[in-house]
């Protein structure tokens, strides 16, 4: 994918990533072999016709392929940005055996932005059925259940805690790699299928849980939202935040445009994110467009970060500085953050998933502390306790997860889940996976009732 | 977007809104909590819920920083953006036997909703306000009713015991008639009252206020420091036991945006006089 420069989007929030254009989206297409039995679509947790929908781009029948995506997608220009194609259907297209594989992320983000700009086309549903759908959390997977669910003719109610609906696409990922009026088109969408959202209501405690209980089928889709903390000390001083914090008071509150807005935020001069995925990058590039000079720390090493490489490059490309094989072992100051002390780890014997367990070195001289004032902790989420929590029967797995079978049925037979409250944290496109293989079971139990 | 269909001034400085937010009445209790944002622009605040009444629920505030005054200058048939709630575990009403409820400063305002239903419950209720000076206290009529008997303290002597609540719930803990107290004000103030049943053993909850963002478990902004542990305040309380928390931490944590605060006033401040100069 085509970037900014660096000088000028450190900037602003605007997005990073430039699409591509009609003639170079022309000629990505007509890469494809059009393999008679195409192993890009087992990549695709949604299973998107991938090939179909390329082939319609190299007829220049954009219309075409925006209609084959929404069969199976109703979130492309979102999936076009932040799935991570690498690891899936670019991974298993066969002209990246020898070559590069066919840019499916790229040629799904374009069609998605040309319908955009060129008048979107509502899918059909069928005829109202009369059979009422609860839909909890209004993030990736609620959005995708809700549009499953609204296709087949039921009517759908979708509950949002907070006061803007999206989830994660809303108050986690930053405009600049995910912007907010394309969630908010893409959900508007979805709206206009006849869903009905209600912003500020908390199930289980808005919604009791018998009213909610009370209809045809519920989904929930209330996501990984409990910040993991690291247990050091000095994590209760003022400076340190979530991951969470950080990225929701930037994106969903504005706190980058203080006092215009409201919300107000340390923005610190040198900031210390911990930590190597997705969210550590966002926060590390959020902090970099507030001005701070930014470290990442990280455990392992930089071959290990389970960050999207391309996530990593533009975090390197835009400044973060990157202490890898160290861990914080202390936050000091008190009560404002004042330095970070970490020890260098050593790279052991790899676990299971095939990375190395790192070990904290014991030798002299292994330990150094990073002088900051700012401390943004993104280590993970587990699955929001407070309305699984609440409903007396719903069997919870390892680490708070809702449990479920494989279409995503809980312990009670007409509640379902999915998305990272189901798996544990994951990414948006599995999420929208399993909420789209439970809202099929929940059709498929409509339909028979 | 929910209405506000009441507003008074009930004490100096002191405001109190009815809005109308039905799917927060519908099962809000004592020790609960509303998050809300005024407009597009606004940050969110929490505030306990005060009272029900149908479909109203009511908060009271006191005018002192950015968002609150605010919220003071708007007017009845207004709405407020965004009502989100109820949040946070209600108040552990159960029998108890004989209960002190106490309020400091516009924590008074917590004080009814949680009487009636401890008194509803069985329990006898004795109801202790304080406040620096008598203009600053509120609720009095609607507690007298609310509780078996109102104890009035103030700083300064201009209504009722000259002294503070504290004074007062000494002596009863001296007299041993208390099974259970809750104590609701400012955190300073809740850290000294809650002294006076320490070596008693009485039960006694306080009402956590830090800084919160979303109010749902979510940030960990509001995070608190409990019997060494670590605890959101949004979901795991507010209300916790006094004599378990860190309160040291807690008031530093509630001073990280001082700057800010002061900053977001002023910009109000100048903001509110170039709009009077079009009117």
């Amino acid at each position: 994918m085509n970037r900014r420069p660096v000088e000028e989007r450190l900037q602003d929030f605007d997005e990073v990533a430039t699409g591509l254009s009609e003639q170079n989206a022309v000629l990505e297409a007509l890469r494809c072999m059009e393999c008679p039995r195409p192993l890009c679509v087992n990549g695709c947790p949604v299973s998107i016709d991938i090939p179909g929908f390329i082939n319609a781009i190299a007829n220049e029948d954009f219309r075409k392929a925006a209609h084959i995506i929404k069969q199976d997608n109703m979130l492309p220009a979102i999936c076009g940005r932040v799935c991570p194609q690498e690891a899936q259907c670019q991974s298993t297209c066969i002209l990246g055996k020898k070559d590069k594989p066919v840019r499916i992320g790229a040629l799904e983000r374009f069609v998605a932005d040309w319908e955009r700009e060129n008048g979107v086309e509502t899918p059909e549903t069928a005829p109202a059925t009369g059979k009422r759908i609860a839909v909890v959390g209004s993030g990736p997977a609620g959005i995708t259940a809700a549009t499953e669910c609204l296709r087949a003719g039921h009517e759908v109610t979708i509950f949002e805690s907070l006061h803007a609906a999206g989830g994660v696409l809303t108050y986690g990922i930053p405009a600049f790699r995910m912007p907010k009026d394309i969630v908010q088109f893409e959900i508007d969408q979805v709206l206009a299928l006849g869903a009905e959202l209600k912003l500020n209501h908390i199930v289980g405690r808005s919604v009791p849980v018998d009213e909610l209980l009370a209809y045809d089928a519920v989904f929930i889709g209330t996501g990984a939202g409990l910040p993991y903390f690291m247990g050091i000390k000095g994590e209760r001083f003022s400076g340190v935040y979530t991951a969470n914090e950080f990225l929701t008071r930037v994106n969903l509150m504005h706190a980058n445009k203080f006092p215009e807005f409201d919300t107000p935020l340390i923005r610190g001069s040198r900031v210390a994110v911990v930590g190597g995925g997705n969210v550590a990058m966002d926060s590390a590039r959020v902090a970099r467009r507030l001005g701070a000079k930014v470290y990442l720390i990280y455990r392992r090493r930089e071959e290990d970060l389970p960050a999207r490489e391309e996530e990593v490059a533009n975090a390197i490309q835009e400044g973060v500085e990157f202490v890898c094989c160290a861990n914080p072992t202390r936050i000091l100051g008190g009560p404002q953050v004042q330095g970070i002390k970490c020890i260098r780890m050593e790279m052991c014997e790899c676990d299971e998933s095939g990375r190395p367990v790192p070990r904290a070195c014991t030798e002299a001289g292994s330990t150094f502390t990073l002088d900051v004032d700012v401390v943004i902790e993104a280590i993970g989420q587990g699955p929001n306790p407070l309305l699984a929590g609440l409903i007396p029967d719903l069997k919870r797995g390892k680490r708070g997860t809702i449990e479920v079978d494989e279409d995503g049925r809980t312990s009670i037979p007409h509640v379902f889940a999915g998305g990272d409250i189901a798996t544990g944290a994951a990414t948006v496109i599995w999420a929208m996976g399993s909420a789209k293989k439970a809202a099929a079971a929940i059709n498929k139990m409509l339909a028979e009732n | 977007m929910y209405k506000i269909v009441k507003r008074d001034q009930i004490a100096d400085n002191i405001f109190e809104f009815w809005i109308n937010a039905p799917h927060v009445t519908k099962t809000g209790r004592a020790g609960q909590f509303v998050v809300l944002r005024i407009d597009e622009n606004g940050e969110r605040i929490p505030l306990t819920i005060s009272a029900t009444k149908g479909d109203d629920v009511r908060i009271v505030f006191m005018a002192t920083g950015k968002t609150t005054q605010q919220l003071a200058a708007m007017q009845v048939g207004e709405s407020i953006r965004d009502v989100a709630g109820p949040l946070g575990k209600p108040s552990d009403v159960k029998k108890w036997g004989r209960c002190a409820v106490i309020g400091g400063g516009v924590g008074i305002a917590c004080l009814p909703i949680l009487a009636r239903e401890l008194r509803e419950a069985g329990n006898d209720v004795t109801g202790i306000i304080g406040a620096r000076n008598e203009g600053l206290l509120l609720l009095e009529d609607e507690l007298r009713d609310a509780c078996d008997e109102l104890v009035i303290c103030t700083d300064d002597g201009s209504k009722g015991h000259h002294g503070y609540p504290a004074d007062v719930l000494k002596e009863m803990v001296s007299d041993q008639i208390l099974d259970a107290v809750w104590i609701i004000g400012p955190a300073i103030m809740m850290k000294i009252t809650s002294l006076a049943t320490f070596d008693s053993g009485i039960k006694t909850f306080v009402s956590l206020n830090p800084i919160m963002v979303d109010g749902t478990g979510m940030c960990g902004s509001c995070r608190v420091t409990i019997a060494g542990e670590m605890k959101f305040a949004c979901v795991d309380g507010p209300e916790f036991d006094a004599h378990e928390v860190d309160w040291d931490e807690l008031m530093n944590r509630q001073r990280t945006y001082t700057g800010q605060e002061k900053e977001s006033l002023e910009h109000y401040h100048e903001h509110k006089c170039h709009c009077g100069d079009h009117q």
